[in-house]
């Protein structure tokens, strides 16, 4: 139900949020997520599948460890293979096979950071195809127009994305820009009983920016709501003040999804400020470079130490990775030229991952999360004391003392 | 371990081989074919995808080249190569060499064989050759041997007989050596039988290898383009005609569908998996059609479809293509052609692979353009089951006298 600080939800919006447990000190909340492919258990920490596969594990292999949801991007398949095509093949779930639930962004963020001729204007992201040299206007008309064709469950609005370091009148432009934008993609969304549109909070650092923002983007009618313009080069001290200030003004009872945050501390962090989804390519891309996710950071087993290693990567981890081969075999297959290395790592990183999020959850529903909370940071960082200063602040301005 | 022939048609050999391995009660089939790896581990596959695969075979083949730096790890561990690699159910062959990259010649001396991995050369004498055996602990391995023969052109016949004295004289130190390990009493030594393409030779490296007490033998020197091929087969023959009908022919280097045909018609009972795994690498799929006995639609369909392929595989040839590509065979399709990209059907209709039950030719298409690595882990499940099913329909041809059918079937394919 929406809290007394929060802007009512508006009537029409589907609520796909059922809240099943709140934390009673901190802003964390375990909930389902009521979507076409299926529900989905929050927080949850969704893999991104860039170009309609998780990298070199099958989807066989993914449902297997239990995800149901992850990431398709907007800007690569627009590119390759296209739309029409995907749309032939009854959309992203039938192109790849993926029977549970997709989220795909708008291809805005890819748009800023990949492409270097890129020019916004009103219209939207005006680029050059790096595969073609065609020239293309990904408007917001265009991103959703994409999108469903591609037919994810959860859509993300195209905003003007700008980098956190930037300061100055163009974060406001975006902020206001993105406005506008989320208003042209709720008039040209086609399937909103089909595919949820979310808005994606903007405003960069500032905190007048971001409050504007929220006040604006609450009141539009939409299913669920992203925290976005962060996870960039920004510092933490700053980042974590912009999610906080961005939970405490989200309706709570639609989900908040913090873009770009993988990292396992800030995941813990984040949970604790009231976030419930979150996606990053961090852990599916340290695999293919050889480092493996633990409790008390990762190993890059490609280096010597690993070499006559003979236990696993994590004894306490149930991924097949773990189950089968030991951290010498992994090390020796990293030095060949065999991609198997690669998907092994890969298997495990998600699993660590989903495993991590639904220690997280347990704990909250068990009513034991700030517990939890100093167990992690006592276990990542040796002693809870020691864990980094921004994360012990955010954490304190939530009711959760370390130590 | 004992080998019973079945029947031996046309010179092919069906069989089974009993009481194989440490606990004496695996089986294998022959004709057949050893599962392919790198590094212990089939090419791009981990346990989960490699158990999608049908009619996984029960040996798989390991190679010194990629396992010989990691001897002092295997020393540590103990507890042999196969729990090393997370295979510790699978029988396990180690070859000397990687067939697929060719080994630099000049390195073999009447001391010591060189093997060519990832970090460089590994000389081995035969204590040390012996040692990492004793290490790895595999259920059979190859004897050290001077294969270096085939890799020159023109050798002289000086060179070719120091080949078979060289070889014979590793065998019998490595037989010697294995007598005095306890460890190694449940490995099986297979005797190389070399000698080029001196016909004297060839007898002489196979009669002499054959009275040593080696649990079976391999065929080498024998791998090479389809032309070099032809002009062996009269050799291979008169070798294996050398040999005891008691123990299992290996053959190296030779793995394409037709080639694993003839060999078969002269007395080899085992080969690599190699093949698929090249085909995976140039981003190609298996075709080519095996089931001699299908329905009459099928095969009315099945040749529109391979006469579509032949000429397409003609065009091809024609086109100006990087080295990789100039190799294609015409048992596969390229699924990095245009014409792909909205193929909506299984690479290969009827194929009950992980692959073809669940994907299409469109979406390989686009892993392969994207440079995505499921392509390699998609195109390898299929091409190891349509590979593994070629061997199952060649014993099920031998078993009811079909092989003509199979053979004729083979041969319209190839060009």
């Amino acid at each position: 139900m929406a809290g007394a600080a929060t802007q009512a939800s508006l009537e029409s919006a589907p609520r796909i949020m059922r809240l099943v447990a709140e934390c009673s000190r901190s802003r964390a909340r375990a909930g389902e997520l009521r979507l076409p492919h299926g529900t989905v258990a929050t927080p949850v920490f969704m893999p991104v599948g860039t170009q309609a596969t998780m990298k070199g594990i099958t989807t066989e292999q993914l449902d297997a460890l239990g995800c149901r949801i992850c990431l398709g991007n907007t800007y690569h398949l627009g590119l390759r293979p296209g739309p029409e095509l995907i749309q032939k093949a009854n959309g992203l779930h039938g192109f790849m096979n993926w029977p549970h639930n997709l989220l795909t962004d708008s291809g805005g963020f890819q748009m800023v950071s990949l492409v270097s001729l890129s020019e916004v204007t009103e219209e939207g992201v005006r680029f050059r195809s790096p595969y073609d040299g065609n020239e293309t206007l990904l408007s917001p008309e265009k991103s959703v127009q994409i999108q469903n064709a591609l037919g994810s469950d959860i859509i993300m609005q195209l905003d003007d994305v700008v980098s956190s370091t930037v300061t100055g009148p163009r974060v406001e432009e975006a902020m206001y820009r993105s406005i506008r934008w989320l208003d042209r993609c709720i008039a040209a969304h086609q399937r909103p009983d089909k595919q949820y549109l979310f808005a994606i909070i903007q405003g960069g650092l500032d905190a007048d920016l971001r409050a504007t923002c929220l006040e604006e983007m609450t009141k539009r009618d939409v299913p669920g709501f992203a925290i976005g313009g962060l996870s960039g080069g920004e510092s933490k001290s700053q980042f974590w003040r912009m999610v906080a200030l961005s939970t405490s003004r989200l309706p709570k009872d639609k989900p908040r999804y913090l873009m770009g945050v993988g990292y396992a501390t800030d995941l813990v962090v984040c949970v604790a400020l009231g976030c419930d989804m979150f996606d990053c390519v961090f852990p599916t891309r340290t695999a293919r470079f050889g480092s493996a996710l633990v409790p008390t950071g990762n190993l890059q087993l490609r280096k010597k130490v690993f070499e006559k290693d003979f236990g696993p990567i994590d004894p306490e981890c149930t991924c097949p990775t773990c189950q089968k081969h030991s951290r010498a075999f992994l090390h020796a297959l990293l030095h060949s030229d065999n991609t198997a290395a690669l998907h092994h790592l890969t298997v495990h990183n998600i699993a660590y991952q989903l495993q991590l999020m639904s220690a997280v959850r347990t704990s909250i529903v068990e009513k034991r999360f700030p517990d939890f909370v100093r167990d992690f940071m006592g276990t990542m960082y040796g002693d809870p004391t020691l864990c980094p200063t921004w994360a012990t602040d955010a954490l304190a301005s939530v009711g959760i003392t370390l130590g | 371990m004992k080998l019973s022939l079945t029947k031996v048609v046309n010179g092919c050999r069906l069989g089974k081989i009993k009481n194989l391995g440490k606990t004496g009660d695996h089986t294998m089939d022959i004709p057949g074919c050893l599962l392919y790896t790198k590094t212990g581990s089939a090419p791009h596959l981990t346990h989960h995808t490699l158990h999608n695969i049908h009619g996984v075979p029960a040996m798989a083949q390991l190679t010194l080249s990629s396992l010989a730096e990691h001897h002092e790890v295997l020393r540590e561990y103990k507890e042999g190569v196969g729990k090393f690699i997370g295979m510790p159910e699978s029988l396990l062959y180690c070859s000397l060499h990687d067939p697929v990259s060719p080994c630099p010649a000049g390195y073999v001396t009447n001391k010591s064989v060189s093997v060519w991995s990832v970090a460089g050369r590994v000389e081995m004498t035969v204590s040390k050759f012996m040692a990492i055996q004793q290490a790895l602990q595999p259920d059979w391995f190859q004897c050290l041997s001077d294969g270096e023969v085939s890799c020159k052109e023109a050798t002289s016949i000086k060179r070719v007989r120091k080949s078979v004295d060289r070889s014979l004289l590793f065998l019998d130190n490595c037989l010697r050596l294995q007598e005095e390990s306890e460890v190694l009493q449940k490995s099986v030594i297979i005797g190389v039988i070399e000698g080029g393409d001196v016909m004297e030779e060839r007898l002489r490296s196979a009669r002499e290898t054959a009275k040593r007490p080696v649990g079976g033998f391999l065929l080498d020197g024998f791998q090479g383009n389809p032309t070099t091929l032809e002009t062996r087969l009269r050799l291979l023959s008169s070798v294996t005609a050398e040999l005891p009908e008691d123990k299992p022919r290996l053959i190296s280097g030779v793995s394409r569908p037709d080639e694993v045909l003839e060999c078969i018609e002269r007395g080899v009972d085992l080969f690599e998996s190699f093949f698929p795994y090249q085909v995976t690498e140039r981003g190609c799929a298996l075709t080519f059609s095996f089931d001699y006995q299908p329905n009459p639609e099928e095969t009315l369909l099945q040749q529109n479809g391979t006469q579509e392929e032949i000429k397409c595989m003609d065009q091809i040839k024609k086109m100006e293509t990087t080295g990789c590509n100039q190799e294609i065979t015409s048992f596969e399709i390229n699924l990095k052609e245009k014409k792909y990209q909205e193929d909506f059907n299984p690479l290969v209709r009827g194929c009950s692979c992980y692959c073809c039950k669940n994907h299409t030719r469109a979406y390989i298409h686009h892993l392969l353009v994207t440079n995505e690595l499921l392509a390699g882990v998609l195109l390898m499940m299929h091409n190891f089951e349509h590979y593994f099913g070629f061997f199952h329909y060649i014993r099920e041809a031998l078993k009811s006298d079909k092989l003509t059918q199979l053979k004729e079937l083979i041969h319209r394919q190839a060009s």
